[in-house]
């Protein structure tokens, strides 16, 4: 199960002093603090696929980092099915936005890692395969991360992920850096997979027409410190296309100007 | 192989790994053997090639080198092996620890400038004469730049992974040896080539001072001789190991490049 609570999350990160001053935050101590969330209030459900958008360093990876308990808040809670995230955990997998893969380990030997302690070897061999031939990485098992190209990391990454059966996907612009149809096909997959498998999906993106032809659900975030700006499910039917559904360009258009640009076609 | 060496015929290569180097080598032997003939100074205070070689010969047909050179040998491989025992695993501690960092990094600072030479009396009056004190001088020029190259290495490896094994449930004893090692590998390879290096320049002092046998005394005793003849060919022999010795780091450091960092 993935149900997500986010209640009153804030975090803010402080550039060392080393006096205090009048004024100073004692949740945070000493010096010259810079607040990154204020008061972030989501609810995601069970099988959902979330996308956040919002400017570049407003805080939606410092967000992540939080749900995957990579990092404490300064203030609030993040829970699983009413579990507070106090540490990561392979029930809820951050797949990174560069290199997450471990180097020193073949394609193999990082899709197992969180296969680490099956007992029989047959088994967890023909689990491996299996998720290396959905991300359609056969005859690569063996090769080293720096033998493949960014696509193939990333779905090398995917796979590692999906192996240990996570309630919880954690994505932080998994398509950047990926080139156009790259970026096309990589998307449709984790679409295919999330319709396949439907665990709870949260992915940052900072391309809008991934997040409305993804979403279940879209999150827009404000300049830092980072507020909920708009939080809404989508029900358009899929697969869907903008250009000929009015209601979901009228959104794309809402969300351009909510993001600060005039988009007006 | 880089793009340029990949460009360059077989000819060129050899020309290049064998033909020059050897014309330096005989470059060197004419210069020593006119500096030796015109410098003024007599035969036995400046020896040239030729007689140098010939006592060479001398010294491998009776033993006496071999047995030296296995001294020399024996006492760097056990004190170096020591630093590596004692030093990688504190390092890997200090690199991941900031705690143990904070307690330990500032005596090993200030251990560290102190030149292994310096240890020498106090190591003659803990471990008395023979092969210990210099075992023990060994071990501290390489133990010191090991544990701090450790440290550096380790606590510079990407969070990234570290955050992988925390997300995946890594045990501790997994971050070590999961993630710490095979990232620190490539540093540590480096680290290990210079270190023996350091403390193949330390053994020849050890021995001028504490013991009976070794390259050093060779040097040592021949000096009191006055055989600079033999002086020479226990230096000829110290700089041959040398090469031997960075070779051998050198074709350690290729095996590993062999797999995942090799173009990381
Ligand atoms: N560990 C930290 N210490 C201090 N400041 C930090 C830290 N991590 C993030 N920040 C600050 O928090 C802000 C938000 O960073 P974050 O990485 O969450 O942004 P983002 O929304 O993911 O941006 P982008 O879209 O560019 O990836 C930035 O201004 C950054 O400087
Ligand atoms: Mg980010």
């Amino acid at each position: 199960m993935g149900h997500i609570v986010i209640q009153n999350v804030c975090q803010a990160y402080r550039n060392r002093r080393h006096h205090t001053r009048e004024g100073d935050d004692p949740a945070i101590g000493y010096g010259d603090c810079i607040q990154v969330l204020d008061n972030v209030d989501l609810e995601f459900a069970d099988g959902e696929m979330v996308c956040i958008l919002g400017p570049s360093g407003c805080g939606k990876s410092t967000l992540l980092r939080i749900m995957a308990g990579f990092e404490p808040a300064t203030g609030g809670t993040v829970s699983i099915d009413g579990k507070q995230v106090k540490r990561p955990g392979s029930d809820h997998i951050f797949v990174f936005q560069h290199n997450g893969l471990l180097p020193w380990m073949t394609v193999w030997e990082n899709v197992g890692l969180g296969l680490r302690h099956m007992q029989a070897p047959q088994a967890r061999a023909e689990k491996i395969s299996e998720h290396i031939e959905m991300v359609e990485l056969e005859g690569f098992e063996h090769h080293y991360p720096h033998q493949l190209s960014g696509g193939m990391q990333r779905r090398a990454e995917l796979a590692r992920a999906l192996a240990v059966n996570p309630d919880i996907l954690i994505m932080d612009e998994p398509f950047s850096g990926l080139d156009f149809l790259t970026h096309m096909k990589m998307r449709e997959e984790v679409v295919n997979m999330h319709e396949f498998i439907g665990k709870t999906t949260i992915v940052v993106t900072h391309d809008i027409d991934d997040a409305l032809i993804m979403g279940d659900r879209i999150v827009v975030m404000s300049e830092r410190p980072a507020r909920v700006k708009m939080n809404r499910t989508l029900d358009f039917s899929r697969p869907r296309d903008f250009q000929k559904d009015p209601a979901l360009n009228k959104l794309r258009s809402e969300i351009f100007l909510m993001l600060g640009v005039a988009y007006a076609v | 192989m880089n793009a340029i060496t990949a460009s360059e015929s077989t000819a060129q290569r050899i020309l290049r790994h064998a033909v020059i180097p050897c014309l330096a080598f005989v470059l060197l032997l004419v210069v020593w053997d006119l500096l030796a003939r015109f410098s003024g100074w007599s035969r036995q205070v400046f020896p040239g090639p030729l007689q140098v070689f010939m006592s060479l010969g001398e010294l491998m047909l009776n033993g006496t080198l071999l047995q030296h050179t296995v001294a020399s040998l024996f006492r760097v491989t056990a004190g170096f092996y020591l630093a590596v025992i004692l030093g990688l695993p504190l390092g890997i501690l200090l690199g991941r620890l900031r705690m143990a960092r904070a307690l330990l990094n500032p005596i090993i600072q200030f251990l560290r400038p102190i030149s292994p030479l310096a240890w020498i009396p106090l190591s003659m009056l803990w471990f008395g004469i023979g092969d210990k004190p210099a075992v023990f001088l060994i071990f501290l020029s390489s133990f010191f730049p090991l544990v701090v190259s450790t440290t550096i290495t380790v606590s510079a490896i990407n969070p990234v992974f570290f955050q992988v094994a925390a997300n995946f449930n890594f045990t501790r004893w997994e971050v070590i040896t999961k993630i710490v090692i095979p990232a620190m590998i490539p540093g540590t390879i480096t680290a290990l080539r210079i270190s023996v290096t350091i403390a193949w320049l330390v053994v020849v002092a050890a021995e001028m001072i504490a013991v009976q046998s070794g390259l050093g005394y060779l040097i040592l005793d021949s000096r009191n001789a006055l055989r600079m003849d033999y002086v020479m060919n226990g230096m000829i022999v110290i700089g041959l190991i040398g090469l031997l010795l960075d070779a051998i780091m050198r074709r350690l450091g290729r095996i590993e490049s062999a797999g995942w960092y090799r173009n990381g």
